[in-house]
Order: C-alpha cells, then sequence, then structure tokens
C-alpha cells in the first residue's frame, strides 16, 4: 500500500490513473451496450419516453442547483448539487438516446437548449420554484421515490439502452430517496417551526400527486413510501384534489419558461460555443 | 475552547465529525477529512456526498471527533523519540518469502 497520501491510497488499484482528482475507476453505463432499437419497440413512443424521463431529470437538477450558495450548511449544498448532478446526467444518456431512435440524430444540447416550453414534457411538480428546505426535501422524496419505482421497471424494458440507464439510475435513486427521507423525519418531528414548514410543504406538493403516472403502476408503491416517511415523521400526507392539465401534455406552469431563459440563455447566446 | 473545535453541539451549528473511508482495495479505513452533522446518521449521510464522490470508497467510518484521544505535542519525545535507535524492533533480520503479501 503507498501511504504517501490518503486519497492514493485510496485510489489503488487504478494506478494507470495517479489523477485521481478528475475521477478514478469510472464505467460506462451504456459499455457493450447493443444500440439497435429491438423489433417490436415503437422507436417514436420509446423516444418520447426519453425525452418525459430526461426532461424530469433536467428541471429537477436546474431547481436543485438553484441551492448551491443558499442551502442551510455546506453539507447540504453539496448534497443537493450531488442529486442534481445525478439527474443530470440521466437526463443526458435519455436525451442521447431520444436522438438516435426518433430519426433526428439531434444530440443531448439540442434537446436541453433549443426546445421551448411548449415542447417540455416534465411533470409540473418539478418545475415548481425551490421555496424553503422543507419543500425541496418534501419533493425530492415524492420526485424519487415516484421515479425509483418507474426506473425499476424499467430495469426490463426491451430497449436495452433504457433498461442500462434505468439499471444505473436505481442506485442513484435509492439514495436520492433515503436523503430526502431521512431530512422529511428529522423536520417532521423536530421543532414546532420545521414541522409546520413541513406540513406546509406537503400541502404544496399534494395537489401535483395525480399527476405521477407512469405506464407501469406504481401508485400503490409511491403511496406506502410516502405514508411510511409521513408516519414516521409525525405528519399526515393531505388528501389531494388533482390539478386539471398534465406537463407531460406540454401544459406547463408559468414557472418553467424563467427556469428554461436561465438555463438556455448562454447555450442559445452562443450557440456553436465549446469550453 | 469553542463548542466547534470541543466537537459539542453548541449556537455555533452542528458538532464536528471525522471520517474515515476504506479504498476500493484498501486494506484498512484511512482518515479523509472532518465534517458536521447533527448525529451519526447525517454525518455518514455528509461522508459519503463529501468524501467518496470520486468513487474512492467502499466503506465509511465517522466517528464524533471529541471521542478521539489524541496525544500531544509536549508528549512527542517521551512517547516517539525512544524507538528512534531500536533497530532490533524492525522485522529485517530474517527473509520474507516473495509470496507473502502485506508486509
Amino acid at each position: 500500500m503507498s501511504d504517501d497520501h490518503v486519497y492514493l491510497t485510496l485510489a489503488e488499484g487504478h494506478e494507470d490513473d495517479t489523477r485521481w482528482a478528475y475521477g478514478t475507476g469510472f464505467e460506462d453505463p451504456l459499455h457493450g451496450v447493443d444500440t439497435t432499437v429491438p423489433e417490436g419497440v415503437d422507436a417514436g413512443a420509446l423516444a418520447a419516453d426519453c425525452v418525459a424521463l430526461a426532461d424530469d431529470a433536467l428541471v429537477s437538477a436546474q431547481r436543485l442547483a438553484e441551492w448551491v450558495t443558499r442551502a442551510p450548511e455546506l453539507e447540504e449544498e453539496v448534497a443537493l448539487a450531488n442529486i442534481g448532478l445525478d439527474l443530470l446526467g440521466q437526463a443526458r444518456l435519455l436525451y442521447s438516446r431520444a436522438g438516435q431512435v426518433d430519426g433526428t440524430g439531434r444530440d443531448e444540447d439540442a434537446y436541453a437548449y433549443f426546445r421551448d416550453t411548449d415542447d417540455f414534457r416534465n411533470v409540473r411538480l418539478a418545475e415548481l420554484p425551490s421555496g424553503d428546505f422543507a419543500f425541496a426535501v418534501v419533493r425530492l422524496l415524492v420526485l424519487s421515490s415516484w421515479r425509483l419505482a418507474h426506473f425499476r421497471r424499467l430495469q426490463a424494458h426491451p430497449d436495452p439502452v433504457l433498461a442500462a440507464v434505468a439499471a444505473k439510475g436505481v442506485k442513484e435513486l435509492t439514495y436520492h430517496r433515503q436523503y430526502a427521507a431521512e431530512w422529511c423525519v428529522r423536520l417532521g418531528d423536530g421543532t414546532d417551526e420545521s414541522h409546520r414548514r413541513m406540513r406546509a410543504a406537503l400541502d404544496e406538493v399534494a395537489p401535483y400527486l395525480g399527476e405521477l403516472h407512469t405506464a407501469y403502476d406504481v401508485r400503490d408503491e409511491v403511496a406506502d413510501d410516502l405514508r411510511q416517511v409521513t408516519r414516521a415523521a409525525g405528519l399526515t400526507l393531505p388528501v389531494y384534489r388533482p390539478l386539471p392539465g398534465s406537463g407531460r401534455a406540454g401544459e406547463h406552469t408559468e414557472h418553467l419558461a424563467p427556469l428554461l431563459t436561465e438555463l438556455q440563455g448562454i447555450a442559445r447566446a452562443h450557440p456553436e460555443a465549446t469550453w | 475552547m469553542s463548542a466547534e473545535q470541543s466537537g459539542k453541539p453548541g449556537k455555533q451549528g452542528w458538532p464536528l465529525y471525522e471520517v474515515f473511508v476504506r479504498g476500493k482495495r484498501g486494506l484498512n479505513h484511512v482518515h479523509v477529512g472532518s465534517l458536521h452533522a447533527a448525529d451519526d446518521a447525517m454525518a455518514l449521510t455528509h461522508a459519503r456526498d463529501l468524501y467518496t464522490r470520486r468513487n474512492e470508497g467502499v466503506s465509511i467510518w465517522v466517528v464524533r471527533s471529541e471521542h478521539i484521544a489524541a496525544s500531544t505535542r509536549d508528549e512527542k519525545d517521551p512517547f516517539f523519540a525512544p524507538s528512534a535507535d531500536k533497530v532490533y524492533r524492525h522485522p529485517t533480520f530474517y527473509d520474507i518469502p516473495d509470496d507473502v503479501p502485506h508486509i
């Protein structure tokens, strides 16, 4: 063992990669995965599914990134940013897959930066403004529970690329859900003020739960997750009145356009820029 | 001594934890740094986010800094200097077979 530097020791086994600060031992989640669309899979529907899942992730990642420099503690800031970057990674793979199969040959940037509000298919819960920390962890709990249940099913999807992206995502989302659940319990079971804020956050999220449908029926699984956490937190999930409309149909709140303006501004001002 | 230095929770914030990570093929946990957290579970979560982001680890230990007893500078000579001239304490007087690892 080399004891010269702790991180050299930690990175042992990757001797060819001494620049550990740039990462060690990374694996390409799509390594060796066949990218031809299998027979019987509708390419158009597959591309639409990929875009919808990617839009959820991209918009969520942008909201999580807004916490950088604003989180209550440095450690939480890193955690939220990490989770956002996990989701951004999922979005990139899914956009790339959509471009491969929908016949347009678009790259990930074309989807992320050069589509307008009406073209986005994310659920509206993802685009709601950041709010306070309680809202951030409640929304993260709901979205990661839902996405995790969905991705678990997608691991058996006939498209090998989508299945591989889902397999990678399941591990990430399991952690996201755990992080969010721990905070929900801590805040719900905390002070009067944190409990009050958690109740307000649940009230805000509840009307958007009805939008969280997938091709698979995961509603019971997600409801179980939420019930388990809210019970441990001394909270109850309010009875929701689903809002009409759906982000999956391109119907969005007024909050998505400003988010996209910020997200897309530089890429649109300098379309061919590289850095 | 401030509350932060002592590792006790105070108005300044959460107590300090020391983080130890076992690398992918490392044999033992190695100290990598410290962080603040409200409790043990949160410390593990934070350690995962702060110290294993680049694929470094397979196992994490966290311990409240206040629970670590450390030798002091004043004790340096009585503690460590006497071993400097005692070469017979090193296992260098016999041959180690080539196929014995980790020595």
